[in-house]
């Protein structure tokens, strides 16, 4: 892909003479534009924006997703059932819950880590090198090793949790409605926070250091420091941390899938498990498809309210890439 | 220079760090070592180092086609779908990045806003039309879908690269007889050589960690993938937590030798995409 071809195919067009520009350009430049843009469009028409027509469509049915295409429209009446319907209701209260705790726990503790990885510091390079591991690992991988983490009697959890004298909840970790949600966020910050962290270094490192001994030298100490100087200069890096976090959670699947299948008795479960499992298991595709229906609404009005409101004042990249060694 | 507040403060924050690193090693740690140990063992010491080490967990694991099958599938896959992806993502984005038309901005938006649609949304409809296309259990049913739902992403990078590269160059290259697509494949493409680096890693990262899709479209086990191996093998073995541990820590090893290859290119196309998407 990289070696350059010297017996270029034929030209896709008029060839170009040198000189001025002529109508039989024209042409040629339309069938460019044209051949170059057709296969994103095609591809993209048929397997993107096909399927969400189809899901908005499929939602206004009763169907089991068998035997060609719907026939019994209801029109809104699955929405109606997702109103009522104890598990959907349950799974926006949880993905709130997440949402929560991913912005008053995860997301400060990533930018914690962050600044204390930009201290002066012994093997920092490792500690940051160490610190993103988990998030390479799937979340597949992640969720299976903490099922056995987890697990009532091999599990390493219930064994810490012991030597501090908690001897009766090292079985119970993801089979206890009251504890499940905690369990799983604690993953999901183990496997996340690293992406966040790395976030926060790039736009810590984007930050000219003068402003900040600056600050130091009228007699700001260091929290001080921190508080009226690199933190509202990371607001840019901070507002895009949190989109892409919560963006994430409501669309939490694998990591859940994996973990605790949404239990016990729905306990655990996300607006995607519940449309996975109405769809898949249960043949309810019309229902599950409102369900994916409120997720992407979900989705969009968050994003056009926090474009609007909270992001129009960044301009786009505000976190410096880190391309290569510069 | 260094005064006793200093060095106190020193020793505090080195102590966090080795907490932090603590809690990322231990679980991985319990993975490794627990998979050379057997259930007895693990039971009464979840901690200690095996006696004896059984090394059968991971042999069995290497010499079975559980593990050589879905590693050949997610490399493969992951390979074709960043191939595809990258591609029709270059031509697209040349053409938003140097041509002016009527609608363009139109069908660039449209491109955005997928950015913006959940997978989730589009898996019953994709498997039904898939189902349709008679692409379920053909690793295409999982390429194309993943493609698609990658150019978003890899459009809006690739194209503010190939803004940044001077008109004066493509003139140039139009006077020594460049034909549109001669300039895109023989001057662009290797001067964007770090973005295509950049958006490569990504589209092979969401190949790689991809669950929901082929978990719909391959019922066949020949096509299962690296996460299908280990969410199967993890129900098959469920009551052998050595043998599934010593599976997950195998299936950690591709992902973190990539790591250690390309950890600049990992990290700094992780963040552009976070940031540009």
């Amino acid at each position: 892909m990289e070696v350059v071809d010297r017996t270029a195919p034929p030209p896709a067009g008029a060839s170009p003479e040198a000189g001025a520009p002529t109508r039989r350009h024209r042409g040629g430049r339309i069938l460019t534009i044209v051949l170059f843009l057709l296969p994103a469009l095609v591809l993209f028409g048929t397997l993107v924006l096909l399927p969400m027509l189809l899901a908005m469509y499929t939602s206004l049915f009763d169907w089991n997703g068998f035997g060609g295409r719907p026939t019994d429209f209801v029109g809104l009446e699955n929405f109606q059932r997702l109103l009522t319907d104890d598990i959907f209701v349950g799974d926006l209260r949880r993905g709130l819950l997440l949402i929560v705790l991913s912005l008053l726990i995860q997301l400060p503790l990533s930018l914690g880590i962050a600044m204390l990885l930009n201290q002066k510091l012994r093997g920092r390079a490792f500690y940051r090198l160490l610190f993103f591991v988990p998030y390479v690992l799937s979340e597949v991988i992640t969720g299976v090793l903490f099922t056995m983490v987890f697990s009532p009697n091999r599990g390493l959890a219930g064994h810490i949790a012991g030597w501090f004298g908690f001897h009766d909840i090292g079985a119970t970790w993801l089979s206890d409605p009251e504890t499940v949600m905690y369990s799983l966020f604690f993953v999901m910050t183990w496997k996340y926070f690293g992406f966040h962290m790395i976030l926060y270094l790039a736009g810590r490192q984007s930050i000219p250091n003068e402003l900040i001994e600056a600050a130091q030298v009228d007699g700001a100490g260091s929290w001080q420091a921190f508080r009226h100087v690199t933190l509202p200069l990371l607001g840019p890096t901070i507002r895009i941390s949190v989109f892409l976090s919560v963006i994430g959670t409501i669309q939490l699947f694998d990591l859940v899938w994996v973990l605790t299948g949404g239990g016990p008795l729905h306990a655990s479960e996300t607006l995607a498990v519940t449309m996975f499992n109405d769809g898949f298991r249960r043949s309810d595709v019309g229902y599950a498809s409102a369900t994916s229906i409120v997720m992407l609404l979900i989705s969009l009005v968050f994003a056009l309210f926090y474009q609007r409101f909270i992001m129009r004042r960044d301009i786009e990249g505000a976190v410096t890439v880190m391309q290569g060694k510069k | 220079m260094k005064t006793g507040a200093a060095r106190v403060k020193g020793v505090v924050l080195q102590v966090i760090v080795w907490v932090i690193a603590a809690v990322i090693i231990v679980p991985i740690a319990f993975g490794v070592i627990g998979g050379f140990k057997d259930n007895a063992q693990l039971s009464e010491n979840p901690f200690g180092l095996p006696s004896p080490w059984v090394a059968s967990n991971y042999t069995d694991i290497l010499v079975s086609e559980n593990f050589w099958r879905p590693l050949f599938n997610s490399t493969l896959i992951a390979l074709v779908t960043t191939f595809v992806t990258v591609g029709v993502s270059a031509m697209a984005g040349y053409v938003f990045a140097r041509y002016a038309f009527r609608g363009r901005e139109f069908i660039f938006t449209l491109f955005t806003i997928g950015l913006m649609f959940p997978f989730a949304v589009a898996i019953l409809p994709l498997f039904i039309l898939l189902r349709t296309m008679g692409l379920l259990n053909n690793p295409l049913g999982v390429i194309l879908p993943q493609a698609a739902f990658g150019l978003p992403v890899t459009i809006i990078i690739l194209r503010s690269f190939f803004r940044t590269i001077p008109a004066e160059v493509e003139e140039a290259a139009i006077l020594d007889g460049c034909t549109p697509f001669g300039f895109f494949w023989r001057v662009l493409l290797p001067m964007a050589r770090p973005a295509l680096a950049t958006v490569s890693v990504l589209a092979i990262v969401a190949s790689w960690n991809n669950f929901m899709l082929p978990l719909v479209v391959f019922n066949d086990p020949s096509w299962w993938t690296i996460p299908i191996g280990v969410r199967q093998f993890q129900g098959q073995y469920s009551d052998d937590t050595a043998r599934v541990l010593a599976y997950v820590v195998l299936a950690m090893v591709p992902a973190l030798g990539f790591y250690a290859v390309a950890e600049r290119q990992l990290i700094g196309g992780l963040a552009t995409g976070a940031t540009k998407g």
